[in-house]
């Protein structure tokens, strides 16, 4: 008895993510949702080294054709196969997607809290969000081609370029609804007790923006994440139809749907393999985001 | 409104019930659908093909163009030319004869006077008309009586039917229009949204770029036509959609310009619903290639300039296996099917201006190599890119509007030309920066800041005369010019030159077809451009709608008037 | 409360002076031509006088000026007349389309009634749906009844209108033939049969809408509750002996609205900027349609225009928005 006690004793304190992880395993949803995540990863990733037919190679002989074991997934139009497609498109979409909604992400909650937690910088922020909201979109991409497309060129490379320019695009555009909604949360928050608590025992700012305020305003900005990674798979597709995007022999699950959507009658699988695949990843990523919620949320923890 | 259209439909049997079988109005509404919608009703304010053709349902010219490419006459009682005396010997003038009795929808008479003040409307130095080229040349207009009216050019002119011929310069009505020239041409909304015309219908409500509602003009000449009482045009949306409603749901009875795969086409051709119909214009789709040096490194002055050369695609070598690694046949196959031919020239249409003297449908990828090779082109660093004999790779860009049928072009020549060892990077550019003249962006076709670049282009009517002229060295884009002109690839032959001149001043169609044909096959041969797809005009009409005879010479509802509903 | 209005209402002015100019900026900057839409048939002398006959040879500052004159000092002039039948207006030059060469409002006013009721209908159905959605969702959270929601909405915010729009009409209308795939704009309502029309011709684009709409609200709603539930206050209500729908309707929901009631402020403006992808899907032809072809045919009073009313309605409802949240937490002070 005493021995195990001694042992309890000197066991050093369970680190607070450990507890966190703990709950997490224990959310199926999450562990599901982050299994396939992880599987649609390694496959856009590693998939090229297993199956190594070409995105682009043309065999207009083999054209519209439906699944088979040379195409398990069939070929479009002009005979490219639709799995190599898949696997070259999910790369773009998945990094675009992410990209984007990180750097939304990160400037919605900064400009958010910023604007909530310090009254001084409310009003200039907040009309900042208001001026974003109101420009319209198309004319600030083709000003922003216009501007930064050769020097991203000659800086990085076109493709790398190319990419940098679509993730700003996309995150500089739609960061503003994260923005309005973590402020409303701030402003109600900074008025509770704890944090006036915590103001009176002489907490710095920062310490409470970052233990008191950021946890508690997670969910909204978890929400947003899921959101925001559906938006940006399909605001690139947008920009590639639109001539803003990639070069067009360049596919993402955007592109491959809108194509196939005009094959909708003949070919109906066609649009079934981008549809899947774009809805796959943002509903992994929504069940990812409630069982992180839920595992930071130390009253749930208890349960 | 449909009691009113109800009431007209009645009001005009009434009146015409003496006529032996087809009588104004019998046969209910006829929609169409356009999916541009038209934004204006007066072609000479906006050039735009969907404003024009809606407009030439109220509107007329004097003569138009049938399927055929033949003149016909519409409101002039014949067609003037040098044997009937309409044309003067020395070809500096054309007096046109109105058929008389015309009347105007409104129910006033019909005159030469209001055919004067059409063309001193467009020619008005403020009001930035849009058909402008088709006065080209004119001096004087001399009314001579009410029927009768004299056109004088600066200088002989073997094709005078540019003025007051064809879809894009018909007849507006003085009354209507007298104070609305010039500077003050878009003050008159009412009138640019409704104008008063001798066609088959008439506005009754007019919604800019969404959709027009027409009935029949009671005062258009033929009291038997035409058979339908009122016209609903639709305009917005996709050529997919337009497609569908008209074959598969049957919601229209005519689609226009649908610009679709093949395969989608004959797809909604079963539904059983209604029927494409293709016609051919000039319409070519075309690989322009570049004679200056598009490269990044130029500074602006000289980048894209004749100041620059092109390091290999001025090489017939070059540009000769570049045509001959495409397969031509296939992309008619994969991208157009019946709206599609093969072709080699620029100016395939009319007839008699297409030359025979070149073929490309055969494609032939080891002779390309093999003339590369030839030429000194060879891959020595064993990249898979062949360098020219200076030691520069040959690696393109290619650049094109935003559109599905033109990135599979794209891929598909990309894959050829990497067989010969010709690399690609492809580039595609909405349209509305791809086709706008801002001087600004570095993205129009006119700039040209790639090696090669696809587009379609044509020209109006049936006379190719200015056409060719766009090859003419001084009218190359540059900097001095602000990059407006229409030699966007450059190209410049003083031969060429000279034989284009000659054309101008040749009368009589044989010789001027010759003419023609030898300019066309100067420009291919000299590797201007590369000739891909000689395009057609596909639309579609309900099955049960008929007397449609598609027309890519003039506005595609040009015989609307004989249109009728399929019992 | 009443001050803090007041004041954002006077600061409201010079901000949408500023955003003006700013829109006008970047659409001066941004390439593209009046001309893109000509054929190129047309010779590039001819579209220079054309482009004069619109203006552009003036300089910036000046068409700028102009756009201001005319937008809030002769449009305003017009309403009045419209509404007085008073002649203020009278030979002064409106803001014209490029396009269309004739008023801009005129065309926007033409173009309401069928985004309202398509865009409008669709975010009334959607929120209608979307709210008690997310209530229950959060309440009984992973139910069955929560996981289905969460599986259909996610999967309909995944799907793009361009894609949906376009499979619903191939279901509704090419294969079962129950309702039309294209808008007519012109019908008119006036007795039941021709509400049944305008039902039947609404019913797939606002179902297309309102499936994003519902996803959206309906994922925050259900966040918001979800941290709410669990507070101290939540059970200090049960301890008093409240009902459970007094305090999961009353106590919980309060304290929930604050990122909705931003979700659906933001949302608003949109109702009047249309859906651009589902109008042209559907034909609708509505403000969206207008926008996107502006933009498309460089026609720049236009955009201008349109944008800058959006952006009134923008710093509008965000105002609403601020001032709602001082009423569901009076804790919330601007002062």
């Amino acid at each position: 008895m005493t021995n195990s006690t001694e042992i309890e004793l000197t066991k050093p304190p369970r680190s607070q993510w450990k507890d966190v992880w703990d709950q997490f395993k224990t959310h199926k949803g999450a562990l599901l949702g982050g299994v396939v995540f992880l599987a649609i990863i390694i496959t856009v990733f590693l998939g090229p080294y297993v199956w190594t037919i070409d995105a682009s190679t043309i065999d207009i002989r083999a054209r519209n054709q439906g699944s088979s074991l040379a195409h398990p997934f069939g070929t479009d139009q002009l005979g490219r196969d639709t799995l190599a497609r898949m696997i070259a498109g999910g790369q773009t979409s998945i990094s675009v997607g992410l990209a984007a909604m990180v750097l939304a992400l990160f400037l919605g909650s900064m400009i958010g809290v910023m604007a909530g937690f310090f009254k001084k910088l409310d009003g200039p922020l907040m009309r900042l969000t208001d001026l974003f909201l109101a420009l319209p979109l198309l004319p600030l991409l083709l000003v922003m081609m216009l501007l930064f497309r050769e020097p991203l060129n000659a800086a990085f490379g076109p493709e790398t370029g190319i990419f940098i320019l679509i993730v700003t695009a996309i995150g500089v555009t739609s960061w503003m609804p994260t923005a309005r909604i973590v402020r409303g949360d701030v402003l109600a928050l900074k008025e509770r007790e704890f944090i006036l608590a915590a103001r009176s025992i002489g907490t710095k700012n920062s310490k409470i923006i970052s233990r008191h305020i950021l946890p508690n305003v997670l969910s909204p900005i978890l929400v947003s994440a899921t959101l925001g990674i559906a938006n940006a798979i399909i605001t690139e597709s947008a920009l590639s139809f639109l001539g803003l995007g990639f070069p067009p022999d360049f596919p993402t699950w955007g592109r491959l749907l809108y194509d196939a959507t005009d094959y909708l009658q003949q070919f109906p699988e066609r649009v079934f393999w981008p549809g899947i695949a774009i809805s796959l990843t943002v509903l992994s990523v929504n069940y990812l985001g409630d069982g992180l919620r839920d595992a930071l949320d130390p009253r749930v923890r208890g349960r | 409104m449909k009691l009113k259209t109800a009431l007209l439909g009645a009001l005009a049997c009434a009146s015409f019930s003496t006529t032996a079988f087809a009588e104004r109005g019998s046969d209910g509404n006829v929609s169409i659908i356009y999916w541009q919608a038209p934004s204006i009703l007066n072609p000479f304010l906006s050039g735009g093909t969907k404003d024009v053709e809606a407009s030439s349902l109220i509107i007329e010219p004097l003569a138009r163009y049938n399927q055929d490419g033949e003149m016909v006459p519409f409101l002039a009682a014949e067609i003037p030319t040098v044997e009937n005396g309409g044309v003067s010997a020395d070809l500096t003038s054309i007096t046109w004869k109105i058929s008389p009795g015309l009347k105007w929808s409104d129910g006033s008479d019909f005159t030469a006077n209001d055919v004067k003040f059409t063309a001193d409307y467009c020619m008005h130095p403020e009001g930035g008309c849009a058909q402008l080229t088709k006065f080209n040349g004119v001096t004087n207009i001399d009314v001579v009586d009410d029927l009768t009216l004299t056109v004088t050019f600066d200088k002989p002119t073997p094709f005078p039917y540019g003025p007051f011929v064809g879809g894009e310069s018909p007849i507006i009505q003085k009354a209507q229009f007298e104070n609305c020239m010039g500077a003050k041409a878009p003050e008159c909304t009412e009138a640019n949204f409704g104008p008063i015309g001798t066609g088959p219908f008439v506005v009754t409500d007019f919604r800019p770029n969404d959709v027009i509602q027409m009935v029949a003009n009671e005062n258009y000449r033929d009291p038997a036509k035409p058979a339908f009482a009122s016209l609903t045009f639709k305009g917005g949306g996709d050529a997919t959609a337009a497609g569908r409603a008209v074959m598969e749901t049957g919601e229209y009875d005519y689609a226009w310009n649908l610009q679709l795969a093949p395969e989608i086409i004959a797809q909604m051709e079963q539904a059983g619903k209604g029927t494409p119909v293709a016609g051919f214009g000039p319409l070519v789709e075309r690989i322009m290639l570049n004679q200056t040096d598009p490269s990044s490194s130029l500074d602006a002055e000289t980048r894209s300039t004749a100041k620059a050369k092109h390091p290999y695609l001025t090489d017939p070598a070059v540009y000769k296996a570049l045509s001959l690694a495409i397969d031509r046949p296939l992309l008619v196959e994969i991208g157009y099917g019946k709206a599609g031919r093969v072709t080699c020239n620029w100016v395939p249409a009319p007839a008699a201006f297409n030359s025979d003297k070149l073929s490309c449908d055969k494609q032939d990828i080891a002779a390309a190599n093999a003339m590369l090779d030839a030429a000194g082109y060879i891959d020595t660093n064993g990249d898979g890119v062949r360098e020219t004999p200076s030691g520069v790779p040959m690696s393109m860009v290619y650049q094109t509007s935003t559109n599905a049928v033109r990135q599979d072009f794209q891929a598909l020549v990309k894959q050829w030309w990497s067989e010969i060892g010709v690399e690609v990077e492809l580039r595609n550019i909405s349209s509305s920066v791809f086709f706008g003249g801002d001087p600004g962006s570095p993205d129009t076709f006119q700039k040209f800041y790639a090696d090669v670049q696809m587009y379609a282009n044509t020209f109006n009517g049936t006379d190719p005369q200015t056409y060719l002229g766009n090859l003419l060295c001084d009218k190359a884009p540059r900097p001095e010019t602000q990059w407006q002109g229409e030699n966007i690839s450059r190209w410049c032959d003083p031969e060429y030159d000279a034989l284009h001149a000659q054309l101008s001043q040749t009368a009589g169609i044989e010789q001027r077809a010759e003419i023609g044909r030898k300019l066309n096959d100067m420009a291919i041969e000299g590797g201007a451009m590369i000739p891909l797809v000689h395009r057609g005009r596909l639309s579609a009409h309900a099955n049960s709608l008929g007397g449609v005879i598609l027309n890519v010479w003039d506005s595609e509802l040009w015989n609307v008037a004989d249109w009728h509903r399929v019992k | 409360m009443l001050h803090f209005t007041i004041r954002r209402l006077t600061l409201a002015v010079p901000t949408l002076l500023f955003i003006s100019l700013i829109i006008f900026l970047l659409l001066e900057l941004a390439p593209g031509d009046p001309m893109a839409q000509v054929p190129l048939t047309v010779p590039p002398e001819v579209k220079e006088k054309m482009r004069e006959a619109l203006g552009l040879g003036q300089p910036m500052h000046i068409r700028f000026w102009k756009w201001i004159v005319q937008f809030f000092w002769i449009e305003p002039q017009v309403m009045i007349d419209w509404i007085f039948h008073t002649n203020f207006s009278e030979g002064k030059l409106r803001v014209i389309s490029w396009q269309t060469r004739s008023p801009v409002m005129d065309i926007v006013i033409q173009r309401l009634p069928q985004t309202l009721w398509v865009v409008g209908v669709a975010y009334v159905v959607g929120i209608l749906i979307a709210i008690p959605i997310g209530i229950y969702s959060a309440y009984r959270q992973y139910s069955v009844f929560d996981q289905v929601g969460t599986f259909v909405s996610m999967i309909g915010y995944s799907v793009p209108p361009f894609f949906s729009g376009v499979f619903v009409i191939v279901i509704f209308s090419v294969n079962l033939g129950w309702f039309p795939s294209i808008y007519d704009t012109t019908h008119v309502v006036n007795d039941w049969d021709s509400f049944v029309v305008q039902l039947n011709q609404m019913i797939m684009p606002v179902m297309v809408l309102a499936l994003q709409i519902t996803a959206q609200i309906s994922r925050f709603m259900r966040a918001s509750m979800l941290d709410n539930l669990n507070q101290d206050f939540v059970r200090t209500a049960r301890a008093k002996g409240l009902g459970e729908r007094v305090v999961v309707m009353v106590h919980v929901l309060r304290n929930s609205m604050i990122p909705v009631v931003t979700v659906i402020a933001l949302g608003i403006p949109s109702i009047f900027g249309g859906a651009i992808i589902t109008e042209q899907v559907f034909k609708v032809n509505g403000i969206g349609q207008l926008l996107i072809g502006a933009i498309q045919a460089n026609d720049l009073p236009m955009v201008q225009t349109l944008t800058f009313m959006f952006a009134v309605l923008i710093v509008l409802f965000n105002l609403i928005a601020d001032v709602l949240y001082g009423i569901l937490d009076p804790r919330i002070r601007y002062d």
